[in-house]
């Protein structure tokens, strides 16, 4: 499948300032590339909660965002330091966030369920000591 | 909602006539995230950068902060950036969804998966 567009964003450790500025490019990027509607506030959506994610638990990653004629991709790819139980950590109200996350509003374990319900397609990897990636898929039928 | 709630507008003067369906009154961004649509009123008394950034990736319209709180001069610039009505009410958040109740705004849907979930 032809990639249409790329870019990469780095998102640092525990940086509660710069949170969300990736995820406002992203939303800004497709906007103008012509995706709209409900694809495109689903994707923003996922990629602030996965930007978050990146901010509030890893060690620092990447977010890509890949463009293809039929779906938006976006991955998350971080270096540390992993999860060490993905199915608890996929359970609602499930939250290791620390007191700063949770006083900026955020921790309360939303954060990847949400994810998983925004995409149309979800895939999260995870290596204790290693890291996590986090693949999502949103299709572009219609738009 | 401005009168009713004897509310200050901190941002969107001209825009008070857009129209809002829905409201959901929470300081937990986590939760605005998870199950808040684009026609939705933010009742909130959190005054971080996170509570814009959340309307923005939402495409909120409308944020009222409650308590008398006022956000910072840079979260109120990002917000007119993003096109967004800022009110700010003295009512407590409580006070200020039983107002909008009594008007006739309403809950956000609980969504569908939610539902089965509890069967």
């Amino acid at each position: 499948m032809e990639l249409m567009f790329t870019e990469s964003y780095h998102v640092a450790r525990a940086d509660y300032t710069s949170a969300g500025h990736a995820s406002a490019s992203i939303k800004r990027q497709l906007k103008q590339i012509g995706v709209g509607g409900d694809v495109l506030r689903r994707v923003a959506v996922a990629s602030y909660e996965v930007e978050l994610n990146l901010v509030i638990h890893s060690l620092g990653g990447d977010l890509t965002l890949n463009v293809y004629p039929d779906c938006v991709e976006l991955i998350s790819s971080d270096t540390g330091p992993g999860i060490p139980d993905l199915k608890l950590a996929m359970k609602e109200g499930y939250s290791t966030a620390n007191e700063m996350a949770r006083s900026l509003g955020f921790g309360a374990g939303m954060g990847l369920p949400n994810m998983k319900r925004n995409a149309d397609e979800f895939d999260i990897k995870s290596t204790v000591g290693v890291g996590t990636t986090i693949t999502m898929g949103f299709h572009l039928r219609g738009n | 909602m401005v009168s009713v709630l004897n509310a200050n507008v901190l941002i969107g003067e001209d825009k008070l006539d857009t129209p809002v369906y829905t409201a959901c009154c929470s300081d937990l961004m986590s939760d605005v995230l998870a199950f808040v649509d684009e026609k939705t009123v933010l009742i909130t008394g959190l005054t971080n950068p996170h509570v814009v950034r959340t309307s923005e990736m939402l495409d909120l319209k409308c944020i009222v902060f409650a308590r008398g709180k006022i956000p910072t001069e840079d979260i109120l610039e990002s917000a007119d950036e993003q096109g967004l009505v800022v009110l700010a009410t003295k009512q407590t958040a409580f006070s200020t969804c039983g107002i909008l109740y009594e008007m006739g705004m309403r809950g956000v849907p609980v969504p569908e998966q939610w539902e089965k979930k509890d069967k």
